[in-house]
């Protein structure tokens, strides 16, 4: 590959608890993520899908116990090795997040406003008209009435609109990396199709990586280059979204493409995943 | 600070609540307006009218006229309205200077009557001094020392819990275990033992800012443990973890996102502690360790109040700091039940 990839992560270990009890969250996994590529990383609840996330900028509670090994290269960072200044600096600035519930992830004490320009101060102080700049972002995520909607509080707002505010944010630090975890599973179907493809336009227009966790294949196909599937821990299979979705190799990943309910087939019972089958 | 405002409205939508708001606020306005309500200083004397009397009121001529008295029994301090005498009530007139507020010079009180003559609307005590204006100017001090020592309390309770909440882990058992011993040891001595530590380095006039540090200090503790468990909780609200994933720094964090979301739960706690303060206070002074003579506080007046020969003869207006500070801790008592109520609904009776 000619130029060096955005976010390359070796061999990355993460753990749980202490001596007597420890979990292993993720058991020594790598990947890449390139400049503008989106990934989709798939797997079911306790794969480790989110805490390799929130481990890229060290967002683990210290009070977990959490011990992180491996090496996590941001361009040219490893941001496993930084202070806490220069962590900060990276958190939001070039990686930003979107977490699964919009309603708790905003202040409810705060106005969307006084949100977005606190992101603003963070990690663009360069910006001398705050308000002109959220209004600029609220209207770029599809919100109708920006101005109006910079003054409301939270609770104002329905739960896509709130998942728009919160992606307006992430975007107001403009990052290199955009973290989604799970940004659609608290949203109604329609509203998951909005935000996907809100996610779709906001990427290539601002040359921005998506890295999007989510346990849904539906919503990777068409949106994601590439898929990463993870079980227990581990990534078993990793490729570009059509042929991993055409051709599963790993058993896993096949039980979790039977596990979409296919239109026009005729089903008694949805399928699950036979674990047996897959660990032997 | 909009759900500070939320709180305060629901308060005063509910008749018990207005009730006690604006008990307490006039109390507050008496204590700041003590200068003009109290027709005579604190250490006015008039040696021989000691333990006189309330004065009763009459009517004459269409005016206010209080009722002269003369002493029956020079031992006794017994007192008997004179027949037909009687001293007209001048309000808004000149009297003794003071100054509003600390800083404007004025002379007018609410009311006074000729000087060859007393009013005493709750008695004297033992040297002839004014019980009601006393009392007025005792309220300063009393009310005051609960708002200033709950201010200190937070301060401290918070930085300490909100810190010990927020990090966790180790720094939050270390944080937790200190405050634990500043708990165990039993506050009545603690307060006695600091009182007479700092008492050398004190004058008497400073000793009202020394009695509320020291309550401070021993109140902060139980606060500091309240406010860690709330942080705990609000640490782990997503909220607060996408602003730590947006790169804001921890100092901005506990300010900016943790102090807002508990300041509903503050309110309470700060009503609901305010009591122990008004109530060490008067203690203190109780024990000759607080406010000295001639300032008035109500815990001063009321060990004034231990004399034998004052339950002996029936003087009852000795004991109004007492029924002062009983009307000042219920109000702020049930004021913090009703925030309570509010704020945590889990632990309403009444929904209404």
């Amino acid at each position: 590959m000619s130029n060096k990839p955005l976010l390359n992560v070796k061999d990355l270990h993460i753990s749980f608890g202490q001596v007597n009890s420890i979990s292993h969250a993720v058991q020594g996994i790598s990947f890449k993520i390139e400049k503008g590529e989106t990934v989709a990383v798939v797997g079911e609840s306790g794969s480790g899908k989110s805490v390799t996330a929130m481990a890229l900028t060290r967002l683990l509670p210290e009070s977990a116990h959490c011990k992180i090994t491996g090496c996590i290269q941001l361009e040219e960072q490893d941001t496993l090795a930084l202070e806490a200044d220069a962590l900060r600096e990276i958190r939001g600035g070039k990686i930003a997040y979107i977490f699964q519930e919009p309603s708790t992830s905003l202040n409810p004490v705060y106005t969307i406003g006084f949100q977005i320009k606190e992101a603003l101060d963070l990690h663009r102080p360069e910006v001398t008209d705050q308000q002109a700049e959220a209004e600029r972002l609220l209207d770029a995520v599809g919100i109708k009435d920006p101005r109006q909607t910079l003054n409301d509080y939270p609770h104002q707002l329905s739960g896509g609109m709130q998942q728009r505010a919160m992606i307006a944010m992430a975007l107001a630090c403009q990052p290199k990396l955009l973290v989604a975890d799970e940004p659609t599973t608290a949203l109604d179907v329609t509203i998951q199709a909005q935000i996907i493809e809100l996610l779709k336009k906001l990427k290539s227009e601002q040359e921005m990586s998506i890295m999007l966790i989510t346990h849904n294949f539906g919503i990777v196909t068409g949106f994601a280059d590439r898929v990463i599937v993870m079980f227990r821990g581990n990534i078993v299979e990793s490729g570009p979204t059509d042929e991993v979705l055409k051709n599963p190799q790993h058993p896993y990943t096949q039980a979790l493409i039977d596990c979409i309910p296919k239109l026009g087939k005729k089903q008694d019972r949805l399928t699950t995943i036979d674990y047996e089958k897959i660990t032997g | 600070m909009s759900r500070i405002r939320e709180v305060i409205v629901a308060v005063w939508d509910r008749k018990s609540g207005r009730a006690l708001l604006i008990l307490l606020l006039a109390l507050y306005v008496c204590a700041i307006a003590a200068p003009f309500i109290a027709p005579y200083e604190t250490s006015t004397q008039e040696l021989g009218k000691a333990f006189h009397p309330p004065t009763s009121l009459t009517f004459s001529e269409g005016r206010l006229a209080v009722r002269i008295y003369q002493q029956t029994n020079k031992d006794l301090n017994l007192f008997e309205p004179i027949e037909g005498k009687i001293a007209p009530i001048h309000f808004f007139s000149r009297g003794y200077e003071y100054k509003i507020l600390g800083i404007l010079p004025w002379d007018r009180h609410l009311f006074t009557v000729d000087e060859a003559h007393r009013i005493y609307l709750l008695g004297s005590d033992s040297t002839g001094r004014d019980v009601f204006s006393r009392l007025l100017y005792g309220s300063q001090i009393s009310l005051s020392i609960g708002l200033i020592g709950i201010s200190i309390t937070l301060f401290f309770g918070f930085i300490v819990g909100a810190v010990a909440g927020f990090y966790g882990g180790k720094t939050d058992f270390v944080i937790m275990r200190l405050v634990e011993i500043l708990m165990a040891i039993p506050g009545l001595y603690l307060l006695l033992a600091l009182r007479s530590a700092l008492a050398p380095y004190f004058s008497s006039t400073k000793m009202y800012l020394v009695i509320v540090i020291i309550l401070a200090l021993i109140g902060w503790a139980g606060t500091s443990r309240m406010i860690r468990g709330m942080a705990l909780s609000i640490r782990n609200r997503p909220f607060v973890q996408a602003s730590e994933a947006m790169g804001q720094s921890t100092t901005v964090i506990l300010f900016r996102h943790i102090l807002p979301n508990l300041s509903s739960y503050l309110l309470v706690a700060a009503t609901l502690s305010i009591p122990g303060y008004i109530l060490g206070e008067a203690a203190l002074s109780f024990l000759g360790l607080g406010i000295t003579e001639p300032d008035a506080s109500w815990g001063l007046m009321l060990s004034q109040a231990q004399e034998a020969r004052i339950l002996m003869l029936n003087f009852w207006w000795m004991l109004t700091p007492g029924v002062a500070i009983f009307i000042t801790v219920m109000a702020f008592n049930l004021l913090g039940d009703i925030l309570r109520d509010i704020v945590d609904p889990k632990f309403g009776i009444n929904k209404s």
